[in-house]
């Protein structure tokens, strides 16, 4: 906008020279003045160069305004593709009592895990085990332990390098569920997944 | 027991017409005070502690360690009103005891304390032979002094030892967790204080035998470093090697130069162990290839490790010798059927391991016999884990949530004896230090 409108100030001063004979504005840029004979005809000439100048830059910025806005409509489609790749990174996977074996309905989400760490070379994780408040307090911590080491076997088994992945354990000291229900029990036995590099540019596998 | 003998003697004292319900009581009581009480006191001696003037604290004290011990019959006399004139005369001399009453009254030792010119005056009365049976003068600092309580709870112990021959256990602390913090608290509950701060996490606290240090696990991001605090100088070590991964269970050898422990890594949990004397040489005594092992605890001999291992599925009590060779299960376990089991503990004589086994999914505290390989169940009702021996060796600390929130308790393994060690918030993870040494209290 800011450039049509400064074209047409200068369409207007050049209208001006034209009409004045070029006696005011000695600071006007070329065209330099020429002799009053073919003045008229040159600057009508120009004038519509100008024109059709300011009109192509017009189009131009419209262009590049409709560009922009796809773009942004693209951006946010990704936002929205991007949030999907977090929760399919983050999501927990849980384990029966005492028993660290991944469950097979698990394996969906795990094989997801592992289609975005191939696609995303930069990816690293920290998986961390959990348990019940049920058991042995120190016991927990070693069963937290077995259950996100067995979530980075199954991962390194489909081809992620083991380096990416690192294993802890909380034990029962950071439940989700703060019940002491069956239904809590179920919640806290569980491994999460902390992204802890290469997040920032996600790509869908 | 105590409140009904309490009882009875108020009865025969102040209702000289009732007839006293006691074992053996036969005939009417028609006049004046009759003391007829026939009570088979079992193994327990009664024991005495006379009211005297002044030393409120210390003389209470001195009697509930006593009672705590659980090796007395302890009787508790009512307060001034009724009682014979010659057991509380205040600004007078003591006079001598009066033996007959307290013989009928069951006790066979009776313990004194009065101020006296050079300390607090301290005197053992055998009742039955009717003489004093050990006297000494002990100095004590000022109730308010930071210092008190351990003092008198040192001059509990030898009061016991000069009556049974085994010293008490009321000079000990029990370190324990509450909120992932590592406080410490006396064996009688008084006391309670914190060991490490409020902007970390810890777990898992261990006493060194002289009860000057304690290893805990540094807790952080799911990792955990083993910090061996000296209490004294709050000087801190991390034991070489635990900066890596998550290190649990620490526990110090009966010598205490060698801390036993185990890590948790992707590997599996296996017990290690390191010199802490001199912060160096770490050796790994299991591999566990997909199995764990953890929770290590020395027998007295130092040449033995009980431990915990889930080689053949659930966590059993398995041994080795402290090398790492010779590993055998210790606590017997039926494939399939018997419960998991966790948390063992080497009695301080060598004779048995305390550990808990779940029973219908609910931990319960069991003794297995070392030798005989007998397995005996302590505990039924409630959530009951992780104990750990009194230095005596017949008493254990553990937590129970028979009250509704997980506390710490203490049992006496030889009367069945329970008692509440009442603190704020979730107690758990308790560890009893050894006897607590201090300056010698008498000659």
């Amino acid at each position: 906008m800011r450039h049509l409108s400064r074209s047409l100030v200068g369409f207007a001063a050049l209208l001006v020279v034209a009409a004045c004979g070029g006696k005011n504005a000695p600071e006007q840029p070329a065209p330099q003045a020429t002799p009053t004979n073919t003045t008229d005809d040159a600057a009508a000439r120009r004038a519509r160069q100008d024109s059709i100048d300011a009109a192509a830059r017009a189009r131009a910025d419209a262009d590049a305004r409709a560009r922009a806005d796809a773009e942004a409509r693209a951006r946010s489609d990704a936002a929205g593709g991007r949030a999907a790749l977090l929760e399919a990174i983050t999501s927990k996977i849980h384990f029966d009592y005492d028993k660290a074996d991944i469950r097979s309905d698990d394996n969906g989400a795990l094989d997801r895990k592992a289609a975005i760490l191939a696609k995303n070379s930069g990816l690293r994780l920290k998986i961390a085990g959990n348990a019940d408040e049920r058991g042995s307090d120190e016991y927990n911590l070693a069963l937290g332990n077995r259950r996100g080491a067995a979530a980075k076997r199954y991962l390194t088994s489909k081809g992620v390098d083991a380096a990416r992945l690192e294993v802890v354990s909380y034990g029962e000291e950071k439940p989700v569920n703060p019940g002491h229900d069956e239904g809590a029990y179920q919640d806290n036995r569980r491994d999460d997944f902390e992204i802890t590099a290469g997040g920032d540019n996600l790509v869908q596998p | 027991m105590t409140l009904s003998r309490s009882l009875l003697l108020a009865a025969a004292i102040l209702a000289p017409l009732a007839s006293v319900v006691a074992q053996d009581s036969t005939k009417g009581i028609d006049q004046g005070v009759r003391v007829g009480i026939t009570y088979s006191p079992g193994v327990r001696p009664g024991l005495v502690v006379i009211p005297g003037a002044g030393l409120d604290s210390a003389r209470a004290l001195v009697q509930r360690d006593l009672d705590f011990s659980d090796r007395f019959e302890m009787m508790v006399l009512p307060p001034t009103t009724g009682l014979p004139s010659d057991a509380f005369r205040p600004g007078l001399a003591p006079p001598p005891l009066n033996y007959p009453l307290y013989r009928t009254l069951g006790a066979s030792y009776g313990v004194e304390l009065a101020a006296g010119p050079g300390g607090t005056l301290v005197r053992v009365h055998d009742v039955t032979a009717g003489t004093v049976r050990k006297e000494a003068t002990v100095p004590l600092p000022d109730p308010a002094d930071p210092s008190f309580r351990l003092a008198v709870h040192r001059l509990s112990d030898e009061i016991v030892r000069w009556i049974s021959g085994t010293p008490g256990i009321a000079a000990s602390r029990l370190a324990l967790v509450i909120d992932r913090r590592v406080w410490r608290i006396d064996s009688d509950g008084g006391d309670l204080a914190p060991v490490t701060g409020t902007t970390e996490e810890a777990l898992s606290p261990a006493w060194s035998p002289d009860g000057r240090k304690i290893a805990f696990t540094l807790f952080s991001g799911g990792r955990g470093s083993i910090v061996v605090l000296d209490l004294g100088s709050n000087a801190r070590a991390t034991v070489p090697s635990t900066n890596q991964f998550l290190n649990l269970t620490p526990m110090f050898s009966p010598d205490g130069h060698t801390l036993a422990f185990a890590r948790s890594s992707e590997e599996g949990t296996d017990i290690y162990t390191a010199d802490v004397s001199q912060m160096c040489c770490v050796q790994r005594l299991t591999v566990g290839r997909y199995a764990d092992n953890l929770n290590p605890t020395y027998a007295p001999d130092g040449r033995r490790l009980a431990f915990v291992s889930t080689r053949t599925g659930l966590p059993q009590i398995y041994a080795m010798a402290a090398d790492g060779t010779d590993q055998e299960v210790l606590a017997p376990s039926d494939f399939g059927v018997t419960g998991s089991s966790n948390a063992p503990e080497w009695s301080p004589d060598g004779a048995r391991v305390v550990f808990h086994r779940e029973v219908d999914r609910s931990p319960q505290l069991f003794l297995l016999d070392v030798a005989g390989s007998r397995v005996r169940q302590l505990t039924s009702a409630g959530r009951n884990e992780d104990p750990t021996w009194a230095p005596d060796g017949r008493h254990l600390a553990f937590v129970s949530d028979r009250s509704g929130r997980r506390q710490l308790w203490v049992i006496d393994v030889e009367s069945g004896r329970i008692r509440q060690l009442n603190t704020p918030g979730n107690a758990r993870l308790p560890a009893w230090s050894r006897r607590l040494a201090g300056s010698s209290l008498t000659n």
